[in-house]
């Protein structure tokens, strides 16, 4: 990559972005969805290109040059992630698809072998439709029971609720770092705690944390972390699943397949030692490669940094957008307690025509449900609009979601 | 932007006609987005084999709002077989703006017709223009 970004510059950081220099609709254009999926930076879309260029083939499989060129990359990019959320060895970093298939992974393979009828599965109204019905599904399978843990009126767990909802039957605890709605941070080590103390296993999504803060998994005492490589400045196509090394190895595989096996006999097989069980067939080698390089880009911009700087955003435009008296915000007032999302719905106007006369002033925003239909029925709002901000958000651009939401609150006053 | 919410779809947005329900309807249907959570009703009392008066409800963006208003104004006094063959082009024609590049905002147009159109034929009716040109 370029020069080393040693202190938050931010527009040194959005020259790395290609994408950023265009304009939409004659204006530069505000990138604030970053909540659903980020920005590249160079030196991600040229690893990709390199690869493909210069040693493209399968990995595991071949003596020759390009492949094991390629299994090297593919491995060391294993080590990276690894490193990067803290794991104790890259063994224990399964790469997916996504956070979606990590989940999926947990709920069929983990989920299959421990679940008996009338066990628990503890969740919470802010989930991600991905951290819902994978376990859903499994329930239906297992004869398993789901509890959901409610929230206050600033979109907050009410952890009081865990005295009667963590008990003894529940074999699960899943939860997001941090919701893509509500911004809301949850305790994850604190519910760590007390999962622990029922025998309990915790689930993290971290899919919207991973990306904006330090995280650690042995810090933060998870079983179990799924995340997603398109939001933190890698490719689409790759994501990954941490887990204990121990739970790891004890559990059957989810997907059959190549790669996966030791001996495959006509009527059974035996299985490969961990991570590789659990990556059937070939795998999403270019972006694995490319997440490498992701994880690489925002250790040298630096993870806390990435926080401050966000932090910061979120507090000016907190305090900008509760300048709109028709605005109704959605989540902790505390910016402490919450990353860079912002909900919110503007009275009179519905949350797509929000959107598109933002997005005539070229400012990119999301309006919907946001894969969190249980949320919004708690919230009791059908859609809303969220912006969302990442190490390329300016201040200026804050100002411009602003006059974008006075403009369309005059539209259709 | 300016494209799409000119003055007719704002006024359509702000005061739909046929807004409500029928007492009595010979068929109602409703049909959701779940991309957006918006939901559109149609009413019908059908009398001789004619559409003799229509209501709608829900909720939804000014384009789904406005088309849902347009679309009741159009087959009110239609015969079924008529409103049956109502086509999406005939809808596109009548809101007048240029949405066929944009995907999203078509499914928001369309809503309105697919209730119609399910309500007519009876559910499990494919309908024929949801996905075109998606
Ligand atoms: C909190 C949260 N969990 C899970 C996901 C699912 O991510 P993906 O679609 O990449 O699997 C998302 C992304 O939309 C998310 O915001």
């Amino acid at each position: 990559m370029a020069a080393p970004l040693t202190q938050f510059d931010v527009l040194a950081i959005r020259r790395e972005f290609p994408i950023l220099q265009q304009e939409v609709n004659g204006k530069p254009v505000a990138f604030l969805d970053s909540a659903a999926s980020s920005q590249k930076p160079r030196a991600v879309i040229d690893c990709l290109e390199d690869y493909y260029r210069r040693y493209n083939a399968n990995v595991h499989r071949g003596v020759y040059k390009f492949s094991e060129e390629a299994t090297f990359a593919y491995e060391r990019a294993r080590g990276k992630v690894a490193r990067f959320l803290g794991a104790a060895s890259p063994r224990e970093l399964v790469f997916t698809r996504n956070a979606t298939e990590a989940v999926n992974l947990v709920a069929h393979s983990w989920g299959s072998a421990n679940l008996r009828p009338g066990d628990h599965i503890l969740l919470t109204l802010m989930e991600h439709h991905s951290n819902i019905v994978p376990w859903q599904m499994l329930a239906a399978r297992t004869g398993a029971v789901l509890d959901y843990l409610s929230l206050d009126g600033e979109g907050r767990l009410v952890l009081e609720e865990l005295d009667s909802k963590l008990n003894e039957r529940t074999r699960l605890v899943a939860v997001t770092h941090q919701s893509n709605v509500l911004g809301t941070i949850n305790p994850v080590q604190y519910l760590a705690e007390r999962a622990h103390a029922v025998d309990a296993k915790l689930l993290v999504d971290g899919a919207q944390s991973v990306p904006h803060m330090p995280v650690n998994v042995r810090d933060l005492g998870c079983d179990f972390l799924v995340f997603s490589g398109h939001k933190m400045c890698g490719p689409t196509g790759i994501g990954g699943l941490w887990a204990r090394r121990e739970l790891l190895e004890a559990m059957p595989p989810f997907l059959g397949g190549g790669s996966m096996i030791k001996v495959v006999e006509l009527d059974h097989s035996t299985y490969a030692d961990v991570p590789a069980r659990f990556e059937a067939g070939t795998p999403a080698i270019a972006e694995a490669i490319a997440l490498g390089e992701a994880v690489d880009f925002l250790n040298t911009v630096g993870l806390e940094p990435i926080r401050q700087h966000e932090r910061e955003l979120l507090g000016y435009a907190l305090e900008r957008l509760g300048e709109l008296a028709e605005l109704t915000i959605y989540g902790p007032h505390d910016c402490e307690q919450r990353g860079a999302v912002i909900s919110f719905t503007l009275q009179g106007v519905h949350p797509h025509d929000v959107a598109a006369v933002l997005d005539s002033d070229g400012v990119a925003v999301r309006a919907g449900h946001h894969c969190t239909q249980p949320l919004h029925r708690h919230l009791a709002v059908p859609a809303t609009t969220r912006a969302s901000f990442y190490i390329y958000n300016t201040p200026e651009e804050v100002d411009r979601l602003v006059a974008g939401l006075a403009k369309a609150r005059k539209l259709f006053a | 932007m300016d494209d799409i919410y000119r003055e007719q779809i704002l006024e359509h947005a702000r005061y739909p006609h046929n807004y409500g329900t029928l007492e009595g309807a010979t068929c109602s249907h409703e049909e959701h987005n779940p991309l957006c959570g918006d939901r559109v009703r149609i009413d019908l009392l059908i009398a001789d084999g004619v559409i003799a008066d229509v209501r709608f409800s829900g909720r939804g963006c000014a384009i789904s709002q406005a088309s849902a208003s347009l679309l009741t104004d159009a087959v009110k006094g239609m015969p079924v077989e008529a409103a049956k063959a109502y086509s999406k082009d005939d809808l596109l024609e009548l809101i007048g703006i240029p949405l066929r590049t944009n995907p999203t905002r078509l499914k928001c147009a369309l809503l309105p017709l697919k209730a119609l159109k399910v309500g007519l034929y009876g559910v499990g009716y494919s309908h024929e223009d949801e996905d075109d040109d998606l």
